[in-house]
């Protein structure tokens, strides 16, 4: 049996859906920003598959953006987290109601 | 064959340790979880011609950034595991029939359209020297703009670490 692009689009689908309900299951902040990083790791699963499939090195530079943006992203928000975190001391977004009207 | 072989152990690995990370009360756990996710994904890649990018998701992804998230999660001490209780009713229902219903819904899109366009000859060659060519022509202006993305993130980061209430309301 030959595994087409069509298996990794699954399995990437699958991944996405389990970044998905990590993100609306857990309420720890570093789980869910975890479960952002599952997500654009499916994503870039698919442009690899996809860019193999039609024969095209683009879907490929599309996934090293697409981790330097990541990289940026996680150096801001873990830097949130730990100001966060340096007044409430605590992990969990439940906490974070402070804009709560 | 042997792609099979690979798709199944390191698609479970993958799946496996996603679920890890959605389910373990234990945030390190979970972490480790999905570096295996990010591992085996470069296994893909590398099955896939991706064989520079396969290098940077280990060293970037699997290595600075899960390192990056070990060290927070050490750093302020919720490596123990925590209470997945759920306060809300009805959110894990909701949540998980949700997850479920956009699995399906992608299953039923993908099944009517799932690829179209006829596959290729020839597979891209995904080398440093093919990457950079595309990097540093057609892509060239994006690029310098990512430079740009990275200096405003760390500067963002120094301002964020420097954050001090009690300095603060003392200038206050």
């Amino acid at each position: 049996m030959e595994v087409t692009a069509g298996w990794y689009l699954a399995l990437g689908a699958l991944l996405f859906v389990i970044g998905a309900s990590g993100m609306l299951l857990r309420r720890n902040a570093l789980v869910m920003f975890m479960s952002i990083e599952l997500m654009l790791n499916a994503v870039n699963l698919t442009f690899v598959a996809i860019g193999r499939h039609v024969g095209d090195l683009n879907g490929q530079v599309a996934v090293f953006f697409v981790m330097v943006v990541a990289a940026a992203e996680v150096v801001v928000g873990l830097a949130i987290m730990i100001a966060v975190f340096r007044r409430r001391a605590s992990a969990s977004v439940d906490d974070l109601a402070m804009l709560k009207g | 064959m042997a792609e099979l072989v690979l798709f199944i152990v390191f698609g479970i690995i993958a799946v496996v340790g996603g679920l890890a990370m959605v389910l373990h009360p234990n945030p390190v756990h979970g972490a480790l979880g999905l570096m295996a996710t990010m591992l085996s994904l470069a296994v893909f890649y590398v099955v896939n011609s991706g064989h520079f990018i396969a290098a940077v998701q280990v060293v970037v992804y699997a290595g600075a950034v899960m390192t990056l998230f070990l060290f927070v999660i050490m750093l302020i001490g919720v490596d123990k595991s925590e209470n997945l209780e759920e306060r809300l009713p009805l959110q894990r229902q909701l949540a998980i029939g949700l997850g479920v219903a956009f699995l399906v819904m992608i299953a039923l899109i993908g099944g009517n359209a799932w690829i179209t366009a006829p596959q290729a000859a020839t597979e891209p060659n995904g080398s440093v020297e093919a990457i950079a060519d595309l990097l540093f022509t057609e892509w060239l202006l994006p690029f310098e703009v990512t430079t740009l993305l990275l200096i405003i993130a760390s500067v963002g980061a120094v301002a964020l670490a420097q954050f001090d209430p009690r300095k603060r309301e003392e200038e206050e």
